[in-house]
This record gives C-alpha cells, sequence and structure tokens, in this order.
C-alpha cells in the first residue's frame, strides 16, 4: 500500500510529460526526414528522396567522414589519458600539483566552450601550425578526456581496492596487478567513456569551428551553416542517420558493459 | 596498509601524460588569451601586434609591460553593446536555469519515486537525448517552431489562434532550446540525491500532520538542496557563454556575449577585442565554476 501511494499522480503526470517533451522533438525530426514533400512542413508520403540526397552530396559525406576521423582519433587518445589520468587521481594520494591536476581536469567540462575554442585557436596561431584534422583532433581530445576521466575515476572509486592488494600480496608488481585484477575491472567504463568521448566529438560544433581550418569542416559546421540559411530537408535525413549512428554505439556500448561486468556491477551510462 | 601505497607510485607516474597535455592544452592557451587581450588591434595576419616577447630579454620585457595596453578592456567597460551582452547573458542565463529548476524537479522527483527497477530505466532514457547531437535537438525545435510549422498548425487546427504565431527568432523559442538541451543536466543531480533520500523521513513528517506541501518544502527540498546547487551549477555557467541556441532560435536584437565573442573573433576579426571578452567572461565565471569544481570533488570524496 505505501509502495503505491508514493508514486503519486503527479509523479507519473510530471514524468510522463518530461519524457514526451524530451522525445517527441526528435521523433518528428526523424518522421519528416521520410517525406517526400520538398516543404518541410507538409506531408508529402513516404519517401527517402532526402537520404538519397544527401549520398549524393558530396561536400556533405566529406563533411561526414571528417567528422568520424576526428572522433574516432580523439576517442582513442582522450581514452588513453583520461584513464591515467582517473588512475592517478583515484590511486595516486597525494601528489605534487594534484589540486592543479584535478581542477585542470574538472574545469574543461562546464567551461563555455567559446572559450576553450578562442584559447585553443590563439595557441595553434603562435605555434603556426596548420589547422585541420590535427587540430581539431587535438582541441577534442582535451576536452573529452576529461569527460572520460570522470566515468573511469566514479568506476575506480566503486572499486573494492582489497582486490589489488591481493593481488600484490600474492606477488604481482603493482603494474601487473593493474594489469590482470584492475583494467579488466574497470573495462566497461574505458569503453563506456570512448563511446561518450566519440559521441561528444561527433556533436561538437564550436571548438571545431575555431580550430579547423579553411576546407576541413566538420559535419557539425555544415549542418550548422546549412541551417542558418533556413530549413531544407535533406538536414532531417542527415541528423536521422546521426541519430542511428549514435543509437547503434549506446547500444554497442551498453552490450560492452553487461558483458565485461560479470560480477552484477554495471557502468555509469554516462 | 603498505600495498596499497607501493601502489600509488606508479599510480602518480600515470598522471605525467594527461599533466603534459592538460597543461600545453589547456593552461597555456589562456596565457596566449591573456597576452592577445593586452596588445593593439591591427590589420595584419595574424590580426594582432605582439607587445612583448618573451625572447627579447629582461629590459625589453619590462619595457614591454609599460606599454601594455589595457585598451580593450576599456572598450569593453565603455561600449554598450558589450555591457547590454554581459547582462543579457546573465539575465537569460538565470532565467533559464529557474526554468530548468521548476521543470526538471518533478522530473528528477517522479523518478525517484519509481520502483528499483524502473529508475535505471527512466535514468537511461533521461540520458539518451544527451547522447544525441545538441544542434540536431535544436534544429528539431526550428522544425517545429517555424512559422508553418507543427506547433503553429496543432494551434490552428484546435482553433487557439487565428492566424500563426510569430515563434520562431523571439526569446521564447530561445528559452524553449535551452531548456530542452539542458534538461538532463539538471535532472540527473538532482535524481541523484532525491533517489538516496530516506522516504522515511518524508513519511514521519506526514505522520506529524504536515500537509504535502509543508512535508516538501521543510523536509524533501532542504534535503534535496547539493542536488539543487549541483543541477544549477552545471547549467547556469554554460548557459552564460551559450552560443548556438541564441544565435539560431532567438532574434537578433540583443545578443549574448557568447555571440558577441563569436562576432568580433570571426566577422570583425578583431582578436584583442575577443580575447578581451573572453577573460571578462571568464572573470565573471570564476567564482560559480571555483563552486561547481568544489562541489564535483565533495561527491567523488563521498562516494569513495
Amino acid at each position: 500500500m505505501r509502495k503505491v501511494s508514493r508514486l503519486s499522480r503527479f509523479n507519473i503526470a510530471s514524468l510522463a510529460l518530461g519524457l514526451a517533451f524530451l522525445y517527441l522533438p526528435i521523433l518528428i525530426l526523424v518522421i519528416y526526414s521520410f517525406n517526400a514533400s520538398r516543404l518541410v512542413t507538409v506531408w508529402g508520403g513516404w519517401s527517402l528522396r532526402w537520404y538519397h540526397e544527401f549520398f549524393n552530396d558530396r561536400a556533405m559525406i566529406e563533411a561526414a567522414w571528417m567528422s568520424v576521423r576526428v572522433a574516432a582519433s580523439s576517442a582513442t587518445i582522450a581514452t588513453l589519458l583520461g584513464t591515467l589520468a582517473a588512475v592517478a587521481l583515484s590511486r595516486g594520494e597525494r601528489f605534487r600539483g594534484r589540486t592543479l591536476f584535478s581542477g585542470m581536469l574538472y574545469a574543461p567540462l562546464v567551461m563555455p566552450e567559446v572559450i576553450t575554442g578562442l584559447s585553443l585557436l590563439l595557441l595553434f596561431v603562435a605555434l603556426n601550425a596548420e589547422r585541420g584534422f590535427w587540430t581539431v583532433t587535438i582541441a577534442h581530445t582535451t576536452l573529452t578526456m576529461c569527460f572520460v576521466a570522470v566515468v573511469v575515476q566514479s568506476r575506480l572509486g566503486s572499486l573494492d581496492r582489497s582486490l589489488e592488494e591481493a593481488a600484490m600480496d600474492l606477488g604481482c608488481n603493482p603494474v601487473r596487478a593493474f594489469v590482470a585484477v584492475t583494467l579488466p575491472l574497470i573495462a566497461p567504463a574505458i569503453v563506456a567513456g570512448w563511446m561518450l568521448a566519440f559521441t561528444l566529438s561527433l556533436d561538437d560544433l564550436v571548438i571545431a569551428s575555431f580550430t579547423t581550418g579553411p576546407g576541413s569542416a566538420t559535419l557539425p559546421i555544415r549542418i550548422y551553416s546549412e541551417v542558418r540559411l533556413g530549413v531544407k530537408p535533406e538536414i532531417n535525413a542527415i541528423c536521422t542517420l546521426v541519430i542511428a549512428l549514435i543509437a547503434v554505439v549506446i547500444v554497442i556500448a551498453s552490450l560492452a558493459s553487461k558483458l565485461s561486468s560479470s560480477q552484477g556491477e554495471s557502468a555509469a551510462p554516462l | 596498509m603498505s600495498s596499497r601505497r607501493i601502489f600509488a607510485r606508479p599510480a602518480r607516474f600515470a598522471a605525467i601524460a594527461p599533466y603534459v597535455w592538460m597543461v600545453l592544452f589547456f593552461l597555456v592557451p589562456f596565457g596566449f588569451v591573456l597576452k592577445i587581450s593586452l596588445s593593439q588591434t591591427a590589420i595584419a595576419q595574424p590580426p594582432y601586434e605582439p607587445v612583448f616577447a618573451l625572447t627579447a630579454g629582461w629590459e625589453a620585457l619590462t619595457a614591454a609591460f609599460a606599454a601594455l595596453s589595457i585598451d580593450n578592456f576599456k572598450l569593453l567597460a565603455s561600449d554598450d553593446i558589450y555591457v547590454f551582452a554581459y547582462v543579457r547573458s546573465l539575465t537569460v542565463a538565470l532565467t533559464a536555469t529557474a526554468l530548468l529548476l521548476l521543470i526538471g524537479y518533478p522530473i528528477a522527483y517522479g523518478m525517484a519515486r519509481l520502483p528499483k527497477r524502473w529508475q535505471a530505466v527512466a535514468m537511461v532514457l533521461v540520458i539518451v537525448p544527451f547522447w544525441t547531437s545538441f544542434l540536431i535537438r535544436i534544429y528539431a525545435w526550428i522544425n517545429i517552431l517555424q512559422h508553418d510549422g507543427l506547433l503553429n498548425q496543432i494551434l490552428l487546427a484546435l482553433h487557439l489562434v487565428s492566424q500563426p504565431v510569430v515563434w520562431l527568432s523571439t526569446d521564447s523559442a530561445m528559452y524553449i532550446g535551452i531548456v530542452y538541451s539542458y534538461l538532463p543536466f539538471m535532472i540527473l543531480p538532482l535524481y541523484a540525491t532525491l533517489a538516496k533520500m530516506e522516504p522515511v523521513l518524508e513519511e514521519a513528517a506526514s505522520d506529524l500532520g504536515a500537509p504535502p506541501w509543508q512535508v516538501f518544502w521543510l523536509v524533501t527540498f532542504p534535503l534535496s538542496l547539493p542536488g539543487v546547487g549541483a543541477g544549477v551549477l552545471l547549467c547556469f555557467i554554460p548557459i552564460v557563454g551559450e552560443f548556438v541556441i541564441p544565435d539560431l532560435l532567438a532574434g537578433s536584437n540583443s545578443l549574448m556575449i557568447g555571440q558577441t565573442l563569436w562576432l568580433e573573433f570571426f566577422t570583425n576579426k578583431d582578436w584583442p577585442v575577443a580575447s578581451a571578452a573572453a577573460i571578462v567572461l571568464l572573470a565573471v565565471l570564476l567564482v560559480p565554476l571555483l563552486l561547481y569544481e568544489r562541489l564535483q570533488k565533495r561527491q567523488l570524496e563521498q562516494g569513495r
């Protein structure tokens, strides 16, 4: 009785409204991407016309390919660096400059992107670096490794340290204990971190705009310049494809974390 | 435990690579922003006149410091466009954060009251839109809010309005976009504290005769304050510097500071003024940024 009364009608209504608010706009977008009509708002029957249009749009395809390349390479570097940072913060106890280190890792999570983007661009200009694939990759790595560090750190925090200690009591050196015991246990979080870094990079517009050069626009940059000129049905199709790609990534991530966390502890989905 | 300490030393070495990376690509760039904000504007490539070079030796350095120009900051303070932009950014961020708290709280509260199994499902459902590109989510709203968009079609069909309402390029459209994009950032920390709360406390209060609103106001809300704090900071700080949402959804008559910075940089090519604007924005946000960092640290330490 008590349990039922805890979930009031008000609770259910606010949840339902909240989820409808979150999902309806995306759902509408996906449905309209299959619209045959040139007018975005008039329903002209089902059609794959705009997908066809997208696959014939060379500039868009190139931008999409650039985005995927940047996302894959920056997510990989970010996962390496972010995992190292998480290990240092949660297992390294006190070390010189720890406060500065954790400050630098948390700040980019909330810092307005215009500031991060501007500062990196000024660095690249000062270094006289040619802007393009690598500068965007470096910029995205800097941002996303912070997210990886947070995800992995929270997994490390919930881990039973006596497992590592037992491994060392049995004669493992610390590095060996980490590779043989800790690493498999935090693998789901590392996978989740990579996926998060990948989607964040795929999504980023502001930092990419500052750090990219002429001729190497990412997909969000292209979409943004198209959207500013007005609504085009082709954009609906591209957006739906991106949503589908991200959905696949999420499914893989959750499967990976389910498979590798045999002891019932699931990784944080974020 | 001595084994724990043995583990600590190699773990500290793990910090070297990410530490060097963050210093190089996060800390040092701010030095450049600061330096360029103190430079004179020039029409050149790169479009600024360096005012000092560290390689030139001490005397050149002191001379350069004497020649540092705070003109860019003076310009920011004296030009109404910038002053308005900062004021507008703060107002928009405050209003949007209040809206987010108002909308997000009942959702988080409903989630925390679900049976445990369903809580996990609800959490995934809230996070999934966050994984979807924010540009796509804003674009979805342009589809709905435009002149002959779905919202106006529905309103017309229901005879609630006699002619299409202008939604796009208004502040309401911008607030819808901001609330929509940042809602998961508000719900998740709120939910985290509400789910941890003992339901016994609320039951005790109502057993003692408190009406529901009093139970909420005197028991639930005060206990959820850490989550409220985290949610508010997590939304407020990035909204102040928001650029894309106001650019796509709001009218062009009054700009936020993120937009002004972007315009100075890309359209006017005035890098020193853009840098100075970034420095001031950072200074405005330093207090909430430090507050957030402290909150985050405390939560991680508690979670250990």
